[in-house]
């Protein structure tokens, strides 16, 4: 009843393009900006903001990231916490050595410097695929970790190997209140993922897909699969990269190499196979399930009187449990609950 | 939609002109097997010419050689009046080369609009990074090619599907969306394999039309892989016979049909009879 | 020269432990189609559960590891039932990421239930030199260390028979060939699935008691299960001859690499040094020593 498509109808192109044709999507939209940028600061509490939001918001840009390379253009990839890694590692060099560089270009530049990686360890995309690339990306993973941890230079000499990062500020308003890091971070994060969005339904989107789908036939119409794939790994390890300096910069205040292990790795895939692969939107879902799911669950242990390390096994099993069923259940994740959900609402309160 | 016009009659399109593709003493080997020997055949600018042959011929190693796919490993290709032998898939698509699959190879996970666009590739000038954008140039481009792909759209009656993932469509269907997405491409030749394998009587018709109209509408040279041989004796301009990796019969329709080489190769010796 | 030899021997035999692991793999993926990514998540299982027994009913090890191994058999039930039924006959990945979350469940359901401290697990095998080389050819390797080569061996021959002597052998291969029509001809794959990973399970286990003894068992222990996978990738993932010989490469290298080039560049190459291995090899050959090459029609 009040989402129903009747008398929309789309006479261009231009209209039929559109991100969200449906009227009541876009009011939605422009609700949930106005409450992101203007109620939540102002009503949200320090720790909402700094232990879920930002993280949140930190991950989905990771996650995202990965849909790009594994959801869009087929290449499964165990090696995002690394390319997160060198653009934290990298965006901490260049403010530290380039006095009074302009925030957003560092962490521009850092993400560069992960898509450089990025396109160096996909050039074997081009002969290996399935979970030989899949292998491959843990030689990615394990390597660019350690090479992170050897180079001094990289940490500023630093005698622990974990430096701490500057605070982070542009014309010299300096971001840090939590209320400062989110807001900076959400524009980041709404920015980038509408370029994804915009990429993804160009013509660069449909070469990865064509590439994901079927590389033979799309090489006959004259897709070039090693152009494609290394442009996917390359817009994936920016986006990843500016994710892990976000990580660095507005979430953990360090870079250290332990925070981007490869159980990073394995949370970012979680949360794109429970968000939904090959979905922008998923790759929020899954972030959000994957940022709330610990709380819950200590929540949960703490309420009926377990230790606290009964809730850390507990989360592996529940995140266990919860891949395989959503791989059974609804192999495209929440994303497709989502619009088997908004589907359902289109005849509500008609059952068909 | 236009009347078809039977084969044979003078029609102002369907002007058959200058040999457009020469395939010389091609011959193709996998490992120990050989697919293709020896074969020469010509086909001219706007005509349709079938490739026929039981199975196993080599026909569908005969066009995937044309298109780039496989290199031969001796005779020339010409293209054109250019040597074209050492081609990759890329450079036959940039000659204005398009073609379908015997077993569909559309994106599954797309709609049909979004298959047909990709046909559209390689007229595409806007990199990924103005495409992120979304401004201006991208803007303006998209949209025009969305236009050409709604053009095929209207061309081949699959309005009503458009934004439907092409895994979920019938067979038939699936084979014309494929045709869409080659001929998004404006092809000037245009490879057709099996094209109405696994059809009914209705469909066959209907892509019979359908091939009949881009023939003539917009001039593509076609080659096609056909079984049936109602359709391509009625079709067909010229016809090529191919029989365990060889040529056996070439020239028009009644020619091939009264040939005893492309019929013994289909139905077979009598017992005590010899090769001829 | 005899301390390189002591190194070469020495990535060698731990090269025989981790083709123990990959063993499973193959396994696995031969009869089921399955990568199985919870392979690793399967030993520390194995491990702990046999340790766990035997510290808490004080039962002997001969004891606990047939207990340990009707454990092993129940999850491979759990496992066909839960994970592999209702997955029959999606895409591979799909599978790989089902196994993905069976390794994260059963390495939480592990500690949750034997508790997360590193146990000890005595074997009646002493890691001590062997006194015979020693004398004869000054040369130092563990006793541990031979043995498990000698066990590997056994396992590695025993299965080779079941394989091919065997009808189960043979209704597992036809498995791995072609799901539906194993089930056309009638060889029940349910049941198949269950003897397949159990099986895995049984080398798990004995992988797990022998990585167990030497490292203590311990998380970590899935970490092992990692390095199967450049194992695997020299070895082709369908082959048990390939496994052995690809986990010999990769230990005897790991460990040469460690001890020559480590030095130069700050050590701790033995953490990426297989895995850059194993992708380099790919780019020359995408399958693998022994894999079967894959030859895609149009």
């Amino acid at each position: 009843m009040l989402y129903r498509e009747a008398g929309q109808f789309k006479t261009s192109y231009v209209s039929d393009g559109q991100i969200l044709p449906i009227r009541q999507d876009r009011i939605a939209l422009l609700t949930l900006i106005a409450v992101a940028l203007l109620a939540v600061p102002l009503l949200a509490s320090p720790y909402l903001l700094s232990a879920i939001l930002i993280p949140f918001l930190i991950f989905s840009l990771a996650a995202l990231g990965l849909n790009i390379l594994t959801g869009y253009a087929g290449q499964l990839s165990l090696g995002t916490a690394a390319f997160m890694a060198v653009g934290a590692y990298a965006s901490f060099n260049f403010v530290a050595r380039i006095p009074g560089i302009p925030l957003l270009l560092a962490f521009i530049l850092g993400g560069l410097s992960a898509a450089i990686v990025g396109i160096a360890f996909g050039l074997p995309s081009l002969r290996i695929r399935g979970f030989y690339l899949a292998a491959a990306t843990l030689a990615t993973q394990f390597f660019v970790i350690w090479c992170l941890t050897k180079i001094p230079y990289l940490t500023n000499y630093s005698a622990s190997g974990v430096v701490t990062v500057q605070t982070m500020q542009m014309f010299g308003y300096q971001f840090a209140t939590p209320q400062a890091k989110y807001l900076l971070v959400l524009v980041i994060v709404s920015l980038m993922a509408l370029l994804a969005k915009n990429m993804i339904r160009s013509n660069v989107g449909r070469s990865w897909m064509a590439i994901r789908d079927m590389d033979m036939a799309a090489e006959v119409i004259g897709f070039r699969p090693l152009r494609t794939k290394l442009l996917a790994f390359a817009v994936s390890s920016f986006y990843c990269g500016v994710a892990g300096a976000l990580y660095a910069f507005a979430y953990l205040g360090t870079v250290e190499p332990e925070a981007y292990s490869l159980d990073l790795s394995f949370r970012i895939l979680f949360m794109v196979i429970i968000g939904g692969v090959g979905s922008i939107l998923g790759s929020f879902l899954g972030a959000a399930f994957i940022v709330l799911l610990p709380i819950f669950l200590n929540m949960l242990a703490h309420s009926l009187g377990l230790a606290t390390n009964y809730a850390s096994n507990l989360e592996l099993m529940v995140f266990g449990g919860l891949i395989i069923f959503f791989l059974i259940v609804e192999p495209h994740g929440l994303a497709r609950l989502w619009q088997i959900g908004k589907e359902k609402l289109r005849l509500w309160p008609f059952p068909h | 939609m236009e009347m078809i016009q039977p084969p044979g009659q003078p029609e102002t399109h369907r002007r058959i002109g200058e040999v457009i593709l020469d395939l010389k003493n091609i011959s193709l080997s996998f490992g120990g097997v050989k697919a293709l020997t020896d074969i020469s055949f010509n086909v001219r600018q706007h005509e349709i010419r079938a490739i026929i042959g039981p199975n196993g011929a080599g026909k569908s190693s005969m066009l995937n050689v044309i298109n780039g796919v496989y290199r031969p490993q001796q005779g020339e290709i010409v293209l054109r009046g250019q040597s074209r032998t050492n081609m990759d898939c890329y450079g036959a698509a940039k000659a204005g080369i398009a073609r379908t699959f015997q077993n569909i190879a559309l994106f599954k996970g797309m709609t049909v609009l979004d298959n047909i666009m990709t046909g559209r590739n390689l007229k595409m000038k806007t990199n990924f990074l103005q495409q992120a954008f979304y401004l201006g140039a991208a803007r303006r481009e998209e949209i025009a090619h969305r236009a050409k792909a709604e053009e095929i759209i209207d061309f081949l009656e699959i309005q009503a599907i458009r934004k439907t993932p092409v895994g979920r469509l019938p067979y038939g269907l699936q084979k014309r969306v494929e045709l869409g997405r080659a001929l998004a491409a404006e092809p000037e030749i245009l490879l057709l394999d099996e094209p109405m394998a696994g059809m009914n009587v209705e469909e066959k018709q209907d892509m019979c039309r359908f091939i009949l109209d881009v023939n003539d509408q917009f001039g593509t040279t076609i080659v096609l892989i056909e079984h049936d041989m109602g359709v391509v004796m009625d079709i067909s301009d010229r016809v090529v016979v191919l029989d365990y990796g060889k040529k056996i019969g070439d020239g028009t329709p009644d020619e091939v049909r009264s040939n005893e080489n492309v019929i013994k190769a289909y139905l077979g010796q009598a017992h005590g009879e010899t090769a001829a | 020269m005899s301390f390189f030899i002591e190194v070469l021997l020495g990535g060698l035999l731990s090269g025989v432990m981790y083709a123990l692991v990959a063993i499973g793999f193959v396994l696995i993926y031969k009869a089921s189609g399955v990568f199985n990514f919870a392979q690793g998540a399967m030993v520390f299982f194995a491990a702990l559960t046999c340790v766990g027994i035997i510290d808490k009913f004080g039962v002997s090890l001969w004891i606990a590891i047939p207990l340990t191994i009707l454990v092993m058999i129940a999850l491979a039930f759990a496992i066909e039932r839960v994970v592999l039924r209702p997955l029959v006959n999606q895409p591979e990945i799909t599978l790989f990421m089902a196994t993905i979350g069976l390794a994260f469940f059963i390495e939480g359901l592990a500690q949750l239930v034997w508790g997360s401290q590193v146990r000890k697990l005595d074997l009646p095998i002493e890691d001590v030199p062997n006194e015979y080389l020693m004398e004869h050819f000054n040369i130092l390797v563990s006793q541990f260390d031979m043995t498990a080569a000698i066990v590997c061996a056994l396992l590695v021959i025993a299965l080779g028979l079941l394989f091919t002597r065997t009808r189960v052998g043979r209704a597992l291969r036809a498995v791995a060939d072609d799901h539906q029509a194993a089930l056309a001809v009638g060889i029940p794959l349910q049941r198949i699935w269950v003897v397949v990973w159990s099986v895995a399970g049984l080398v798990a286990l004995v992988a797990g008691m022998l990585w167990g003894a030497r490292n203590g068992v311990q998380f970590a222990l899935t970490f092992i299960a990692l390095k199967a996978l450049p194992v695997l990738i020299l070895g082709g993932f369908t082959s048990i001859p390939g496994a052995i010989v690809g986990g010999l490469i990769i230990g005897a290298s790991e460990k040469l690499a460690e001890v020559y080039i480590g030095p130069m560049v700050g050590g701790g190459i033995e953490g990426w040094f297989p895995y850059v291995l194993a992708l380099l090899f790919l780019l020359v050959r995408p399958e693998g020593l022994f894999g079967e090459k894959i030859i895609r029609r149009i």
